[in-house]
């Protein structure tokens, strides 16, 4: 799965932080999004599903690299 | 073409029923049931759309086919006299990328998640001494005045930099903002006195800065000291009055489910709990507004450009498909361990709440440690609590209650 960000899209709602927080911060300076990982783990998937669902800017894309061995 | 709903418009702002005060009213959930978008007549003889769908209303609220900005003509208003007052002076909830990135941007840095976890002590320092004051030599409260009210307005006036001690003030000047009852004359009252009041705060932040937003507002050369007070008004009206409905429409539901309120004794249920109580009683109960900028197919109709539209936030968050499952009770119930991160009680879109993680923090410590350290809490016999109906934001006026 890869994540991509689109920084000009966020609004910082910060929904992506309080749902996932391992994989998404908010930036010091501008308050925007920022990637803590680049690689997940299949346990996280559902979560990012989630986060990319919930974001209220639409600042999250989630690519299913391997549709076939994805659950759901 | 545009089809014609064959449900009946439902009449602006619609009464909730009698003895079910945390359901919708339901007008609304008739025309959800007739489908995802009908017909509303609004105060003043114009009419709109009715989105009650949740597909719908998360379309309508992050589409940038449709508009926040209240300047246009065709904005629907649930008090016809508001288009004068908020057209004038809007915040940047009302306006429209890029006016309105430009000014939320400017507060983002303080409601960062980061920042919110790090002010829990504070709040959990604010939530003990309001509870501490509440109960000393005494048995009986009333929640609201008590502590639903103080709780927020303290952390909001610690952020902005607002003196606490002109609560009196700046609460019942709130009250009046939101009310959709008050008169013409008397919402531009207490717009003029409030943007004075927080003009002449800013003025003085700019000779005198502190650590608080306003502080940090007033020393920008971007922005005018009239900008700079709009935004504080946003940021007052919204982290007081919000949270401390929420704070005691919670505390009142809780006090009725009372296997319910026994799950915030598990602190990792908490967080979810808080989700499904802003899910349940989805306090901005009018609905948001928007116009539509360009012609959109929206729920089997076609909203023209220019036709207003009020996105239903209570009836989208009681959508089965999303929120019910065999393992739950039904969306109409409240069920404290049900997975309703997907509701839309803070909206959607590029205006959804930019205090969201402060107001969690807040139901999650309030919530959670009224019941911990009260847990014989229940209401007064006698006394009726008394719910704010006429109002943007549902709430209460005051909740007798001992322990």
């Amino acid at each position: 799965m890869r994540v991509s960000v689109d920084r000009d899209r966020c609004c910082s709602s910060g929904m992506c932080v309080t749902n996932v927080p391992e994989v998404f911060d908010q930036d010091d300076q501008d308050s925007l999004v920022r990637l803590r990982q680049t690689t997940y783990r299949p346990e996280q998937f559902a979560d990012l599903r989630l986060a990319a669902q919930l974001c209220p800017g639409g600042a999250i894309t989630v690519t299913e690299d391997e549709p076939a061995t994805v659950d759901g | 073409m545009t089809s014609t709903p064959t449900a009946p418009a439902v009449p602006l702002p619609a009464p909730r029923s009698a003895g079910c005060p945390f359901a919708p009213p339901p007008a609304y959930t008739e025309a959800a049931a007739a489908g995802p978008v009908t017909r509303a007549d609004l105060p003043g003889g114009t009419s709109c759309w009715l989105a009650t769908g949740y597909a719908e209303v998360r379309t309508i609220l992050s589409d940038h086919r449709f508009s926040a900005d209240v300047r246009h003509p065709n904005f629907p208003f649930l008090l016809p006299g508001r288009r004068k007052i908020i057209a004038e002076n809007p915040s940047f909830l009302r306006l429209d990328d890029p006016e309105h990135a430009r000014l939320r941007r400017m507060v983002t840095g303080d409601f960062l998640v980061k920042r919110v976890e790090a002010m829990r002590p504070d709040i959990q320092r604010i939530v003990d001494e309001a509870l501490d004051r509440m109960t000393e030599g005494r048995t009986e409260a009333d929640l609201v005045a008590d502590f639903a009210l103080p709780v927020p307005s303290l952390v909001i006036c610690l952020l902005l930099g607002v003196p606490y001690e002109d609560r009196e003030f700046f609460q019942e000047l709130s009250r009046t903002l939101l009310s959709n009852t008050s008169r013409l004359e008397r919402l531009l009252e207490a717009q003029e006195e409030l943007l004075d009041y927080l003009e002449g705060l800013t003025a003085r932040k700019r000779a005198r800065p502190e650590d608080d937003i306003l502080s940090r507002l007033a020393a920008r050369d971007d922005l005018t000291l009239r900008e700079a007070a709009n935004t504080g008004i946003l940021l007052l009206v919204a982290g007081h009055e919000t949270t401390a409905n929420m704070i005691s429409l919670s505390t009142a539901l809780l006090l009725d489910q009372p296997e319910q309120a026994a799950r915030l004794a598990d602190p990792a249920a908490v967080p979810g709990a808080v989700e499904e109580l802003l899910r349940h009683l989805t306090i901005v109960h009018t609905g948001l507004p928007r116009v539509a900028l360009e012609d959109v197919e929206l729920g089997g109709t076609t909203i023209r450009a220019g036709e207003g539209v009020i996105a239903m936030l209570s009836t989208a968050n009681r959508d089965a498909t999303l929120f019910g499952g065999a393992d739950h009770r039904p969306v109409d119930e409240l069920d404290l361990d049900r997975d309703a991160r997907r509701h839309l009680a803070f909206g959607f879109g590029v205006h959804q709440c930019l205090g969201q993680p402060l107001a969690r923090a807040e139901l999650q410590i309030a919530l959670a440690t009224l019941f911990r350290r009260l847990p014989g809490l229940r209401l007064t016999p006698g006394h009726e609590p008394a719910f704010r109906t006429d109002s943007f934001i549902y709430g209460m006026r005051s909740l007798s209650v001992t322990w």
